[in-house]
This record gives C-alpha cells, sequence and structure tokens, in this order.
C-alpha cells in the first residue's frame, strides 16, 4: 500500500486538517461518530486480507485515535476524550464482562481504565502499539487488579520524553500492521479465533493454547523492536 | 542494552504475561526480564497487538450508562496517581523488582539458608512463589530437580550449570526434566531472581532439611 504523508507530526495539525492518507481508503481526520447500535465484528462483514469494514468506507487502521490521545496530551481536550470514551469504554466493559465481571463492576472498571488512558496519555508510543493495543494493556491490569486481586508487575516505563517524539512513518506503518493482524485474526477459522479470544478474556492458561495459531506477528515485533532501538536512542 | 542477553523467554510465557493469566510471580519475572531486554519486550508488545485487535472487535456490544462520561471526568478531576521516573538507571534490580523489595539491592531483606546462600522470598500470590537468591562467588545451589517449572534470571554476576552459562538477564527455564547444580562464577557473587511453580526436590538428605526454609 503506497503511504503518503506530510511532515509535521499530525499532533502538531489543527483539527480537521487531513493527518494520514491512504490509497484505497477514506480520510482518517474525522471521528466516525459510533452508533450504539452499531453491530460491531464479523457476520457477513468478514473479507479475508481486507480492512474489515471497507465497505462502509472507514479504515480499520483508525490512526485518528493517535490524534486524539496527542490532543489529550498536548491540550487536555475533552472532545477528543469524549470520542475515545465513546468508542472504547463500551468495548472496555464488553471485555470485562466476558472476562468474568458483573455489569456495575465492569462499567466501574471502564470508567477507571479511560481516567488511566487520559492521565497517562504521554507514555502512549504510537511507534510500538494502536490506541487499541494500549487501552487493551491498561483494561487487562484492571482486570488482574479487580478480578484476580493481585498485583500487575509491569516493565520499567520507556517513552519519548517532553524533547522527542516517534517518526512519523514508524506510527503509520505500525499502526498499518496491526490493521492487517486484525484482519488476520477475522480470517482465521472460528474454532482458532475463538481460542485466541478466550485467551485474551482470561478463560484459558497458556498450556491451552497451543502454537498460536501463526498469527503473523513478525513484522509487528521487528517494528516495535526497531520504535524501540530509536527510543533508546533518544533516550540515552 | 540487552545485546548480550543469550536466553530468552518463551512465546507461551509472553503470550501468558500479555493476556494476563500467569501467577504474579511469574509476571514479575517477565516484567523484570522485559526491562532488561528489548528483544523479549518486542515480542511480548506484539502479543498485546493481538490483545487490542481481540478488544476492538468484540460481537456482543454493550452500553455505558448515560452518566458515565460525566462520572469519568469527575474521576480524571481528582488527579493523576504519581508515576515513576521512566529513564535508565543504574540500578542492579530493575523497576519491577524494585517495586517488591522496597528498593535496590541494600534493601534486600536476606535470610541465610546455609553454605553461604541466602534468599529473600517476594510477597506475591501463593499459586508461584518468587525469591532473590543470593550465591557467593564460587557456590553452588545444591544439586536439584522440580516438580513444576523454575525460571531462574540473573540480575548481577553469573552462574553455570550442567547445561550452560548465564549472565545478567539470561533466563534459565527449568521443568521437571532438568536436574542441574547452579555454581556462580567466581569473578563476583551471584544474584538471580528465581521463580517456581511447585517445589523443588533437593537429590540429596541434607539439602532437604532446608527446604521447608527455602520454601521452595
Amino acid at each position: 500500500m503506497k503511504i503518503i504523508h506530510q511532515t509535521d507530526p499530525p499532533w502538531a495539525k489543527p483539527r480537521n486538517v487531513v493527518m494520514f492518507t491512504e490509497i484505497d481508503t477514506a480520510t482518517l481526520d474525522e471521528p466516525v461518530a459510533e452508533s450504539a447500535a452499531k453491530p460491531v465484528w464479523r457476520g457477513s462483514t468478514r473479507f479475508k486480507g481486507k480492512p474489515v469494514n471497507r465497505q462502509n468506507k472507514t479504515c480499520d487502521a483508525r490512526t485518528e485515535w493517535v490524534g486524539h490521545v496527542r490532543r489529550i496530551r498536548d491540550t487536555q481536550d475533552q472532545v477528543a476524550f469524549a470520542e475515545l470514551f465513546q468508542h472504547f469504554a463500551p468495548r472496555i466493559k464488553a471485555f470485562l464482562i466476558k472476562s468474568g465481571s458483573d455489569a456495575t463492576l465492569a462499567e466501574e472498571c471502564a470508567q477507571e481504565v479511560m481516567a488511566t488512558l487520559w492521565h497517562k496519555a504521554h507514555l502512549f508510543d504510537p511507534s510500538r502499539a494502536t490506541v487499541a493495543t494500549w487501552v487493551f494493556t491498561i483494561a487487562r491490569n484492571k482486570r488482574i487488579d479487580v478480578l484476580r486481586k493481585q498485583r500487575r508487575p509491569e516493565p520499567q516505563d520507556l517513552w519519548w520524553g517532553p524533547e522527542a517524539e516517534p517518526e512519523q512513518e514508524d506510527v503509520l506503518v505500525l499502526q498499518q500492521e496491526t490493521a492487517q493482524l486484525r484482519s488476520a485474526i477475522a480470517a482465521l477459522p472460528e474454532a482458532q479465533r475463538q481460542l485466541i479470544e478466550k485467551a485474551y478474556f482470561g478463560d484459558l492458561s497458556h498450556r491451552e493454547i497451543a502454537s498460536q495459531t501463526g498469527l503473523p506477528l513478525g513484522t509487528i515485533k521487528s517494528r516495535i523492536r526497531l520504535a524501540l532501538d530509536r527510543l533508546r536512542h533518544a533516550m540515552n | 542494552m540487552s545485546n548480550e542477553i543469550k536466553h530468552h523467554l518463551t512465546d507461551d510465557l509472553l503470550m501468558a504475561y500479555s493476556a494476563g493469566t500467569l501467577p504474579e510471580a511469574f509476571d514479575l519475572m517477565v516484567a523484570t526480564h522485559l526491562s532488561l531486554c528489548d528483544h523479549c519486550r518486542a515480542r511480548a508488545e506484539s502479543f498485546d497487538a493481538v490483545g487490542g485487535c481481540v478488544l476492538q472487535e468484540q460481537d456482543a456490544y454493550v452500553s455505558m450508562s448515560d452518566s458515565s462520561l460525566a462520572a469519568t471526568m469527575a474521576l480524571i478531576a481528582q488527579g493523576a496517581p504519581a508515576l515513576k521516573d521512566a529513564r535508565p538507571s543504574c540500578s542492579i534490580l530493575p523497576a519491577p523488582l524494585q517495586d517488591y523489595v522496597g528498593g535496590d539491592v541494600n534493601a534486600i531483606k536476606w535470610k541465610p539458608v546455609g553454605m553461604g546462600v541466602k534468599q529473600a522470598i517476594l510477597p506475591t500470590t501463593n499459586e508461584a512463589t518468587a525469591r532473590l537468591l543470593f550465591i557467593p562467588a564460587g557456590a553452588a545451589v545444591p544439586d536439584h530437580s522440580h516438580n513444576g517449572i523454575e525460571l531462574t534470571m540473573v540480575l548481577q554476576g553469573a552462574f553455570s550449570d550442567e547445561l550452560d552459562h548465564f549472565a545478567r538477564g539470561d533466563v534459565e527455564i527449568a521443568d521437571q526434566d532438568v536436574h542441574h547444580t547452579p555454581t556462580a562464577d567466581v569473578s563476583s557473587d551471584c544474584i538471580c531472581l528465581a521463580v517456581t511453580d511447585a517445589p523443588l526436590k533437593f537429590s540429596k538428605l541434607m539439602p532437604r532439611l532446608f527446604q521447608p526454609f527455602l520454601r521452595i
């Protein structure tokens, strides 16, 4: 896929300016309003190797969420936060319910996860994770803390600090590769896909997940490794 | 910083860490290793990407209550939790271990377990045990095998056993088929983080007496 990108980082731009343009996809700058009734996931909408929502002109890479997190970090933008909330909070709540929480606790935890997102916006590194990946890690830690009632040791935080940013191209490529991973998971046979979901909802021990069903993680891993190398260089 | 690490974590462990299904002691091992090893950190974060996709693509949609955004803004207004320094430090214990010890190596509350070997058990849930081990230069941990899995990661110095040589950041993964006598290099005292999910089986009578003290 050909990539066209501008030299300024997207978060340096005013709102509603086109940030990234990808051939074959609609513009990504406008947040797409979510409907509570919007069906999420599969049914007849799965396309092997193609963006899942291609037919309704939104791109799964959804790189604009990156801009939203930057706006929260830089200007405490409550509009950006509300849009992120509308998209992610119901998913966090559903994730926690599937992990064994009751609805009331899941609602409370989803709010706390979103509050953590606000407070840690400066730690988000879009050259290593999509916003969805980052939200998943916060929600997972909340699940361990609240449902399993144990501490969650995390690796030492690494972030770019106030004086540096990741390369925009690194950000875009990582976001795209994660979108491809999402398509690959969607295209898996039902039984394998369910196995992965169960594993990440905390239903399975790791010994029950055999060989990870051949997911294409090699490129993402290399990309994250490169981003870490650049980050280490910037930190030293 | 991680160029010299030769012994890494397995995909199974990294995926389970990402999914959040490991006992706390194993989480501590993984978090400590990832703090030193960018190779495994990249692998772990790619498993996080799978979790991100799963989160995004759920088939059941659950709506939040009408007041939830306002309630979250009120939570945010209460202020941010304190954040740790992200800059690399010269400490021996990586940040996640320091959280359990309450400081660097000087803060470890060692208990002697015989033959110069010392240990400190760290407070985790009891499905598995995490402890720091101090092995004097040139000394050996008693010959033992395992009922379950034992992970040992070097934090200072180095050790060798019948299988290989392990230096800072290296993780030895031993299961019930491994029967080994880790011996610290003579050049310096060795400090390790060891995590087990079942008691060890010692081969000789003497060390078996230590087992209740070792709690391993």
